[in-house]
This record gives C-alpha cells, sequence and structure tokens, in this order.
C-alpha cells in the first residue's frame, strides 16, 4: 500500500526502474524470439503473423516501456538529490505520471492475451497498414490507446522535470555549475515537452481513424498516409535524443568520478547538449529520404542530419580528454561507460553515412538500419543505463553491486551486443530488408544471422546475471557508506544512502562546479548548510494518482470494445469508457476540493530518526 | 600533429584493402556491395566515401581510448589526484573543426547525387516507362507505351534508361533492386513516385519490398530480367498474344470459372490479380518458390511441382495473400498446373 500511495521521487524511482526492469525483460524475451526465428533460413518457429507482432512489440516495448521508464528511474533517483532539491516540484504529479505510464503499458500488453492478438502494423505503425482497413483486429487499438495513456505519464514527468531543476536547486547552484546529468535531464525534459505533443496528437488522430471512422490517413476519402510518417517522426527523432541525452549525463558522470578528474571542456559539453536537442528537431525527415520527398527536401536534411556529428564529436573527445591525464578506475560502471565510448562512435558514423540520402536508398529499411540505431540505443542508451544503475545502485539502495558478478555481466553482454549487431551492418548490405519474417536458402545470409542470433543469446544470459546480482546484492546488509566510489564529485553523495525522505537535513551551500569535490580538496569534511536546522515541510502519501490512472485504464478499454460488446445494450464499450472517465475526473475534483498541506517533520525527530528514510 | 598525420598515411593501404574487400562482397544479383549499374554504382561511390572517412574517423577515435585506457589505468593504492583540468579551447576548436571539414567533403558530393539522381527521364523518348504498382504481395508492370502489363518479373531492355513511376495499390511499399538502384517507396492516394535506373549487362537481378506491408511482406520478392533489345520486342510482342486454353475441357473450364475471374492470360480474364501470361517461361512462382529441374532448397522445385504447390494453398506459401484457397478437384488442380506451367512465351531466338 506504501507503494502505491508515495509521492517520494526516490520510490517512484524504484518503482520505474521495477516495471522498467519488467518490460525490458519483456521486450528481451521478443527480441529473441525474433532472433530465434531467423537463426536459419525458411524457418517457421513462429508464424508470419506473430512475427510483425513481435517486431511492433519488440520496438515499442523497449523504447517507450523499457527505456524510457529505466531513465525515468535513473532522473528520479538522481536529479533532485544533484540540486540539492529535497523532492521534485510536483510531487503528486510525479507519481500520476508514473501510474499513468504503468496503466498505459499494462493495457498495451494485455493485447498479447486477446483474440486478435497484439499490434503488427511495426512500431512506427505507418498509415494505411495501422489504419481500420488493413489492421482489422483490436491491436493497433492496444498501441494507440496504450501508448497514448503512457505518453501522459513521460509529458508530465517531463515537465516536472523541467520545473525541479529551474526552480528548485540549491543555492549557489547556478547552471553553469549543475553536474553534467542534470544537464542532460533537463534538455531531454524540453524535448519530450515539444516531442511527446506531436505524439499525442498523432495517436489521436489514428484513434479518431480507427475508433470513430475519420480519415485522417486513409487516402481514399481525402486523407494522407505520408502525414503520419511526418507526425511520427517529427515526435520520433526528437525521441531518439529523449533516450540518448540522460545516457550522456551518466556516461559524463560516471567517467569524470573513476577518473578522479573534473569533466573535459564542461561548458562546451553544455553547449554540444543544448546543439544536439536543437538538431534533433530539424532532421525528422532523414526517415523519409525514400517516401519521395523531392531532392530539395532531401539534400538539406542531409545536412542538417550530419551536423549533429559536429557536437556528437565534441562529446566523445571530451569524455576521452577527461580519462586523458587522470587516474582510471575499472569498477563495473565505468568499464559500462568506458565501452560505451567506442560503440557509440560506430553508432555515429553509421548515423551520419545514413545521413546520405542517395546512399540511404540503399541502407533505408535494410539491417543496416537496424545495426545502426541498435548500436546507438541498446551500445549507447542500455550501457548507459547500465553503468547509471551500477553507479547509482548504492545511493538508491544503500548497497553495492557484486563488481565481480557485474564485470563478468558486462563482458557477456558487450560480447553478444557487438556479436550481434556489427554483423548486421553487413546483412542490410548485401540486401536483407528488415522486418522480415524468414528469408530464402541460398542468399548468403544463413551464417551471419547465425551468428548474429548466438550473440542474441549471449546478450540475453548477461541480462540474466545482472538479475542474479541484484537479487544477490538484496540479501546483503544495507551498509554502503555515503560516498561509496570515495571519488564522488556532486551533491548526491554528500547524503547517506539511501538518503532519508528528506534528503537534505540542511539545504546545502554550492560554491562551485563538482560542489562536494570542491569541499573535499579544500579540507572540508561536508557542505555547508544554507539554512539552520528547521521544521521540513512533506506532502501527503496519496492513492488519488493511482485511481486517476485506473479510470484511463477503464475508459480505453471501453473504447477499444465499444463496437464489439453489445451483451446488454449497444455500444457498451462507450458507457464502460464513461466510467473510466468518471473515476480519472472524480479523483481529480477530489484532488481539488480537498486541502492537503502535507506534514512536517520537526527537527527534534530528523535528530533521533537517524538518517534512513 | 607530425604523428598524426604519419598515422593516417600508415592507414591508407588498410583502408584502400577495406575498400576492395567491400566492392567484391555479395551476391551480383542482390547485393548494393556489388553495383551492376550506374544509379547503384553512384549511391556505391557515395558510400566507399563514407565509409573511408568513417573508418578513419573510428580508428582514430578507437586508437585514442585505447591509449588513453592502458596509459592512465589507476595503479594499486595511488591515493594521487590527478590535475583538474577545465578543458582547452584549442583542442575543443580542433575538434570542432575537423569534423566540419569531413562533413564539407562528404556533404557536397551528397548534394550533388541527390540531384543527379532525381532526374526525370519520364519524357525521354528513348527511355522506357513502367509503371510499377504494388500489391499486398506481389509487383504490377505496366508499360503504357507498350500497352502490356505482367507481374512479378521486370523485363527491361539492356542498357536502356528504364523510368519508374511507383504506385500502390493497397498500403506502403517500396521498390527496391539493390544490384541496380536504390529503393523508392509506393505510397498511396495520387502522388507517385519517380526514380529511374539501368542495366548494363543481362541478366536476373532480385528485387525485394522494403516497407513493412503485413505478415508477407519478407516474401514480397520479384526479379529484374535485363535482355537484348531484340529479345525485348520479341517479348514485348508475345505478351500480346491471344493465348490458347487447356486442351482438356474440364481443366478449361475449371480455368475459365476459377482462375479467369481474378487473373486474365492473354486477352481473357480480369485484370484485379497478376496477369498469368507467360508464367510457364518465369524463373518462380510467387516470387519466392525458385523453378529449377536441380532443386536444393525447400523453396526450390519444378515450374510445375511450384505451381501445383501454390495453387493447393497458397496461404502455406504467402500468409495473409488475397487469393486464399481455391476449390479444385485434384485433376482440375493437376491439369492447371500443369497448362500454366507450358504458358511459355514465344520469345527465344
Amino acid at each position: 500500500m506504501d507503494w502505491l500511495t508515495t509521492v517520494d521521487h526516490k520510490k517512484i524511482g524504484i518503482l520505474y526502474l521495477i516495471a522498467g526492469g519488467f518490460f525490458f525483460l519483456v521486450g528481451g524475451l521478443e527480441a529473441l524470439l525474433i532472433r530465434i526465428q531467423l537463426w536459419k533460413p525458411l524457418n517457421d518457429f513462429v508464424s508470419a503473423d506473430t512475427y510483425n507482432e513481435l517486431i511492433t512489440m519488440h520496438g515499442t516495448t523497449m523504447i517507450f516501456l523499457a527505456a524510457m521508464p529505466m531513465l525515468f528511474a535513473l532522473m528520479n533517483a538522481v536529479v533532485p538529490l544533484q540540486i540539492g532539491a529535497r523532492d521534485v516540484a510536483f510531487p503528486f504529479v510525479n507519481a500520476l505520471g508514473f501510474w499513468t505510464f504503468f496503466f498505459g503499458a499494462v493495457l498495451l500488453n494485455v493485447s498479447w492475451f486477446t483474440s486478435t492478438g497484439a499490434p503488427a502494423a511495426g512500431w512506427t505503425a505507418y498509415a494505411p497498414l495501422s489504419g481500420p482497413a488493413f489492421s482489422t483486429g483490436h491491436g493497433m487499438d492496444y498501441y494507440v490507446l496504450g501508448l497514448q495513456i503512457a505518453g501522459i505519464g513521460t509529458l508530465i514527468g517531463g515537465i516536472n522535470f523541467l520545473v525541479t531543476i529551474i526552480n528548485m536547486r540549491a543555492p549557489g547552484m547556478t547552471f553553469m555549475r549543475m553536474p553534467m546529468f542534470t544537464w542532460a535531464s533537463f534538455i531531454t525534459s524540453a524535448l519530450i515537452l515539444f516531442a511527446f505533443p506531436a505524439l499525442a496528437v498523432g495517436l489521436a488522430a489514428l484513434m479518431f481513424d480507427r475508433v470513430f471512422d475519420a480519415n485522417f490517413f486513409d487516402p481514399n476519402n481525402g486523407g494522407n498516409a505520408v502525414l503520419w510518417e511526418h507526425i511520427f517522426w517529427i515526435f520520433g527523432h526528437p525521441e531518439v535524443y529523449i533516450l540518448i541525452l540522460p545516457a550522456f549525463g551518466v556516461i559524463s558522470e560516471v567517467i569524470s568520478t573513476f577518473s578522479r578528474k573534473r569533466l573535459f571542456g564542461y561548458s562546451s559539453m553544455v553547449f554540444a547538449t543544448i546543439l544536439i536537442g536543437f538538431l534533433g528537431f530539424m532532421v525528422w525527415a532523414h526517415h523519409m529520404f525514400t517516401t519521395g520527398l523531392g531532392p530539395v527536401a532531401n539534400a538539406l536534411f542531409s545536412i542538417a542530419t550530419m551536423l549533429i556529428a559536429v557536437p556528437t564529436g565534441i562529446k566523445i573527445f571530451n569524455w576521452i580528454f577527461t580519462m586523458w591525464g587522470g587516474s582510471i578506475k575499472f569498477t563495473s560502471a565505468n568499464l559500462y561507460a568506458v565501452g560505451f565510448i567506442p560503440t557509440f562512435v560506430m553508432g555515429g558514423v553509421t548515423g551520419v553515412m545514413l545521413a546520405a540520402a542517395p546512399a540511404d536508398f540503399q541502407y533505408h529499411d535494410t539491417y543496416f538500419v537496424v545495426a545502426h540505431f541498435h548500436y546507438v540505443i541498446v551500445g549507447g542508451l542500455i550501457l548507459g543505463i547500465f553503468s547509471g544503475l551500477h553507479y547509482w545502485w548504492p545511493k538508491m539502495f544503500g548497497r553495492i553491486l557484486n563488481e565481480t558478478l557485474g564485470k563478468w555481466t558486462f563482458w557477456m553482454f558487450y560480447i553478444g551486443f557487438h556479436l550481434t549487431f556489427f554483423i548486421q551492418h553487413f546483412l542490410g548490405l548485401l540486401g536483407m530488408p528488415r522486418r522480415i519474417w524468414t528469408y530464402l536458402d541460398g542468399l548468403g545470409f544463413n551464417e551471419m544471422n547465425l551468428i548474429s542470433t548466438i550473440g542474441a543469446i549471449m546478450m540475453g544470459i548477461g541480462t540474466i546475471m545482472f538479475i542474479l546480482n541484484v537479487v544477490i546484492t538484496n540479501a546483503k546488509p544495507q551498509n554502503a557508506a555515503d560516498d561509496p566510489w570515495e571519488d564522488g564529485r556532486t551533491l548526491e553523495w554528500t547524503i547517506p544512502s539511501p538518503p532519508p525522505e528528506y534528503n537534505f537535513k540542511q539545504t546545502p551551500l554550492v560554491r562551485g562546479y563538482d560542489a562536494y569535490w570542491k569541499e573535499k580538496m579544500d579540507g572540508h569534511k561536508g557542505m555547508t548548510p544554507a539554512e539552520p536546522i528547521g521544521s521540513i515541510h512533506m506532502p501527503s502519501p496519496s492513492i488519488l494518482p493511482f485511481t486517476m490512472s485506473l479510470g484511463l485504464f477503464i475508459t480505453g478499454f471501453g473504447l477499444m470494445y465499444s463496437r464489439d460488446w453489445t451483451f446488454i445494450t449497444e455500444h457498451i464499450g462507450f458507457y464502460i469508457a464513461g466510467l473510466g472517465l468518471l473515476i480519472t475526473f472524480g479523483s481529480m475534483f477530489l484532488r481539488s476540493v480537498y486541502d492537503d498541506h502535507g506534514f512536517h517533520i520537526e527537527p527534534e525527530e530528523l535528530e533521533d530518526k537517524g538518517v534512513k528514510a | 600533429m607530425m604523428n598524426r598525420w604519419q598515422f593516417l598515411k600508415r592507414l591508407t593501404p588498410l583502408l584502400a584493402l577495406m575498400v576492395l574487400v567491400l566492392s567484391a562482397c555479395g551476391r551480383a544479383d542482390l547485393s548494393a556491395l556489388n553495383p551492376q549499374g550506374p544509379v547503384a554504382q553512384e549511391q556505391f561511390g557515395l558510400m566507399k566515401l563514407a565509409f573511408s572517412i568513417m573508418i578513419g574517423v573510428v580508428v582514430v577515435v578507437f586508437a585514442l581510448c585505447l591509449f588513453v585506457i592502458v596509459r592512465f589505468r589507476r595503479r594499486r593504492g595511488d591515493k594521487s589526484i590527478p590535475k583538474q583540468v577545465e578543458g582547452s579551447h584549442k583542442l575543443e576548436i580542433i575538434w570542432t573543426v575537423i569534423p566540419i571539414i569531413l562533413l564539407i567533403i562528404l556533404g557536397v558530393p551528397t548534394v550533388q547525387s541527390v540531384f543527379n539522381l532525381s532526374k526525370d527521364h519520364s519524357n525521354d523518348p528513348d527511355a522506357v516507362k513502367v509503371i510499377v504498382t504494388s500489391h499486398q504481395y506481389w509487383w504490377e508492370f505496366e508499360y503504357p507505351e507498350l500497352g502490356i502489363k505482367t507481374a512479378q518479373e521486370l523485363v527491361i531492355p539492356k542498357g536502356k534508361i528504364i523510368t519508374i513511376e511507383a504506385k500502390t495499390a493497397d498500403v506502403l511499399h517500396s521498390f527496391w533492386v539493390p544490384s541496380l538502384a536504390g529503393k523508392i517507396d509506393t505510397n498511396p492516394g495520387g502522388n507517385a513516385n519517380r526514380m529511374y535506373f539501368s542495366a548494363p549487362k543481362e541478366g536476373v537481378y532480385l528485387g525485394k519490398c522494403a516497407e513493412l506491408c503485413g505478415p508477407s511482406h519478407g516474401l514480397m520478392d520479384f526479379k529484374v530480367k535485363s535482355v537484348d533489345d531484340a529479345s525485348f520486342d520479341r517479348w514485348a510482342a508475345a505478351l500480346q498474344k491471344p493465348v490458347a486454353m487447356p486442351s482438356d475441357p474440364v481443366v478449361a473450364a475449371a480455368f475459365e470459372s476459377k482462375c479467369l475471374v481474378c487473373h486474365a492470360v492473354g486477352d481473357k480474364g480480369g485484370p484485379l490479380y497478376p496477369n498469368l501470361t507467360g508464367i510457364g517461361s518465369r524463373d518462380s512462382v510467387g516470387g519466392i518458390l525458385i523453378n529449377t529441374d536441380d532443386p536444393k532448397y525447400s523453396n526450390e522445385g519444378s515450374t510445375y511441382d511450384n505451381l501445383h504447390r501454390w495453387i493447393e494453398n497458397p496461404d502455406d506459401i504467402k500468409p495473409g495473400n488475397l487469393m486464399g484457397k481455391i476449390d479444385l478437384t485434384q485433376q482440375e488442380l493437376d491439369g492447371i498446373a500443369k497448362y500454366l506451367s507450358e504458358l511459355t512465351l514465344d520469345n527465344e531466338k
């Protein structure tokens, strides 16, 4: 019950981690099934329909239900601590964000258990294949409504972090003293603010097409199928940077800590992050070079896309030069971070290659593209998340993950990853299109696909080893030091692990970049407080975020089956949808009329309660 | 700085070798790395340029990385604090400017090539016009100037520029012949996309659908057959001749009442689904059952066997296709498969 009503950012971070981790396993299982199907030519391990459901759900799950929640887990766990805040700006909204994501995710995955199956039109859901004429079951309805509900959570989460970072920094923490991870979270949140409404609009339009017979994307009735591509990628390209920027942030923190050096070229890192965020919005049409937009558009989007290589290059070299002259310690967290650099460079260079439009006519929708974006998303983002998890695990849970097992996990996962995806570049160039259910024998694809499948199995074993590590670590006592890596540079390492629910007994005074490091170098034991010890105001827990999201879940269900269910009266689905909305709006009403002032933790309590939350 | 350039110099042979190896990669009728026509050649040229630049970048970064992690690893018990360096304007400017230069080297030919490959040859009197219409899950090829329509096999005269007008009858597909040219999407609605290519050498080139279009997306293969001018003319003429019906009246009746509702042969039948004229001379049935008298794989067989397999249960071969199982007696099935396998075009020399 405690977990259903919590509004504490640290606990919500853990909720995000558990839910995101679970869906990471689901997405990984889907990936393994895909690879098993492709391990030999003309295989019929799964049917063509099931295969398309698997690829659609693998993409959707990994992006929306695994990667983003795990990033939100890290952001929730770390950002308020790094800026010296007691919580996020809107704790209630934070909880609401988690629960809408959770119920949206559950709704999407319920589709597996329905008679018409999961969505099968690809994670990009290109119209008209995703429209009512060609996706006749309810699969795409689950996609549309599940993502719409989950998207609400992401959007309000992003807004929450924007406000938190702008408003709740400790005294002295100017923007140019913010840790890199906080900067990355800030830019990511800004991208979410601008990109997710586009997705919401697209999904709403598709929902109208599917549920209410509208014709936004149906060319036979005056709609336009290419319109969906534009809307989707105006969201979809920034989404790539929404995913990767926080990983950049993690890498900056980890490399700097374990090199015992401040980040090389901090201000150019900040500038590069902002520039990447900005350019990320300008390049959506590079996903559409073969759509036939004409040479002028293709040339412009080619050049704009290539430009992103410049700020990304700045970041890569800054990381390398952070290590240069440092004293590098290879913990598991740092192994992931160091392993990230060459991997991401490879994903980056193939990105520039894809940006050359005429060559993209050959790469587009082949395994070359599959290889490219897995290098960026798995080799970039997932390595970043693993790095961040190992790094902040003691802060989140008070226990250090087993280092030996951590290193074994890294090597298993890392080698498996390269085995899986490096070879796919060549599969694509040799003529293997992506999203194909099977391939003919004798085309020269067999051996490479087999190697790829073996690699995928190794990645699966690596993931299981990580879970094992978590289980083993969880059985140990909670005895991590405040600053377990001994070289902590930022504010989160000044408070106990795990932090008490109010984070900072006294808000710290920040005197420079890498605030804690600066104090340590000046010979101080901890931060100078910016305020006297006083009573701390805390928000009350609430079940309302849960019920609001539950209402939306019921609404989604009702809408989908509005046509089919007629057992009591016609359009019973609409009544169920109405009931769901009633629950949601009822909860909102309660929230509005019931004045909850929260509670206070008094100074005496701060002393005798000790530190653990 | 001197060192860096020497390093690059040493790298050049390696790069050249890589490019050489790459250029001999894959099946000549399928691989983008083994181009067989000028359009694919131009695209491959751009790919080689990009490859070379990118391999250079990767090697430099990897070398730096490797040096740093070996040279600066922490020795056991080392408690020293390294110098806290803020950054270096000089270095940061260098690694901003060098990528920009590399991008200019890649960007200029990219833009040139974009405009070059988007030339419209549709009014060129020497070019052969083809209207490509994609369907779930087959390809229709119409030659408007010759007044002929065929399916699954795009026959072209070698060396001539082929100008494609790409459309779809249902969802998005993408027309792709890797060894001859890149791909172009077929969009629903009014906007037809155009591309052009040519095949200087005779031969059969494999084509694929590259845009997810339903369960049998991966099975939507087709062939491009490049032949000499005379042979092409004979083929086009043969396609227009009337075709005799099956000699066995039972089979003929079944064929007319059950097949010709949708399909056409010669001047008979409906235009909705693949035109069957000359199906006996095609290289494959349905694009994926390869016709050969020496079958090695499970998707290969004689023309008769393949046709038989297809007609017996099309859903087995291409799940989700619109033909469905046709109600035929064994005699009708055998007869129609035999008739179709002998329905060849008299266009050989």
